[in-house]
């Protein structure tokens, strides 16, 4: 294999990993926490296709590729929340969606 | 022959560090910028280098997915919400609450410690060689056939999610206009 071992992809990925845990946890634009969030699931998917390299076998490529899926799916049904919350007038902020707080 | 191979082994080292450097840059632009829009556009940067990582791991259709689907398709859609959400959408930075920032922080950091250790304590052994790659690795003919062959189950079922999302989406919009229409 040319080039950086599989070690070096999966650093980069732990490193997206946590950088995307962050904005999620952090931010509070609900739109940033989406797009934070797929910081995290492309981070997953950068793992999956290190592997998929490492044992030459595309198995973990099709789960990259189902894990894409998931997140196209989840952006949509995300944005729809966030549109929904605008029309409704409710405050765009994570920090002020206490409602369903215990 | 060795020299040539060098050579293509500096090149791939060269194409990694800079798509590497683009990964972590747009990675940490996407969470620091404070205008969603600049954030999205961040995110297109940081979806690209990783295309780019896909196809030196000889991944050359999840590569090809990736830009259609995401930096295509998704990032158009995100890029359309914000656009219509327009200032309603700048939330403050970041949590009011000192405690629940340090603690997030702490949280990232930690984590990213522990799988970095894990990493490095197998590097040597496991990481550091890949298995021998076949001519057909990673092609549209391959991942077909694990699609209706082996895995036919997870392929129906990423079907049906697409199904359930694109009607979730359809009624979270619609919803609100008939409420709309009953006031």
């Amino acid at each position: 294999m040319l080039g950086p071992t599989v070690a070096a992809y999966l650093v980069l990925s732990a490193i997206l990993f946590a950088t995307g845990a962050a904005g999620v946890l952090i931010r509070r634009s609900p739109l940033i926490v989406l797009l934070a969030l797929e910081l995290m699931l492309n981070a997953g998917n950068l793992a999956l296709i290190a592997f998929a390299r490492q044992h030459a076998d595309s198995g973990g490529q099709v789960f990259a590729l189902a894990v894409m899926v998931v997140a196209a799916t989840e952006v949509v049904v995300g944005l729809g929340l966030i549109v929904a919350m605008s029309r409704k007038k409710v405050e765009l902020d994570v920090d002020a969606l206490t409602e369903l707080e215990g | 022959m060795i020299l040539a191979s060098l050579a293509g082994d500096v090149l791939v080292w060269v194409v990694w560090v800079v798509a590497a450097i683009a990964l972590l840059a747009s990675g940490f632009a996407v969470v620091l910028f404070r205008n969603p829009f600049h954030s999205a556009l961040a995110l297109i940067l940081n979806l690209g280098s990783l295309a780019v990582l896909y196809l030196l791991l000889s991944a050359e259709f999840v590569a090809a997915a990736q830009v259609l689907v995401y930096a295509g398709a998704v990032m158009v859609m995100f890029l359309f919400v914000i656009a219509y959400l327009g200032g309603r959408a700048d939330a403050p930075w970041a949590s009011s609450q000192a405690a629940v920032r340090v603690a997030a922080v702490v949280t990232c950091v930690v984590l990213l410690a522990e799988v970095v250790l894990v990493i490095a304590l197998d590097a040597r052994d496991g990481l550091s060689s890949a298995a021998e790659i076949t001519e057909g690795f990673g092609s549209p003919r391959e991942l077909g056939r694990l699609f209706l062959g082996d895995n036919l189950l997870a392929f129906e079922v990423s079907s049906l999610v697409l199904l359930i999302g694109a009607v979730g989406g359809v009624i979270l919009g619609a919803t609100v206009r008939r409420g709309e229409v009953e006031e």
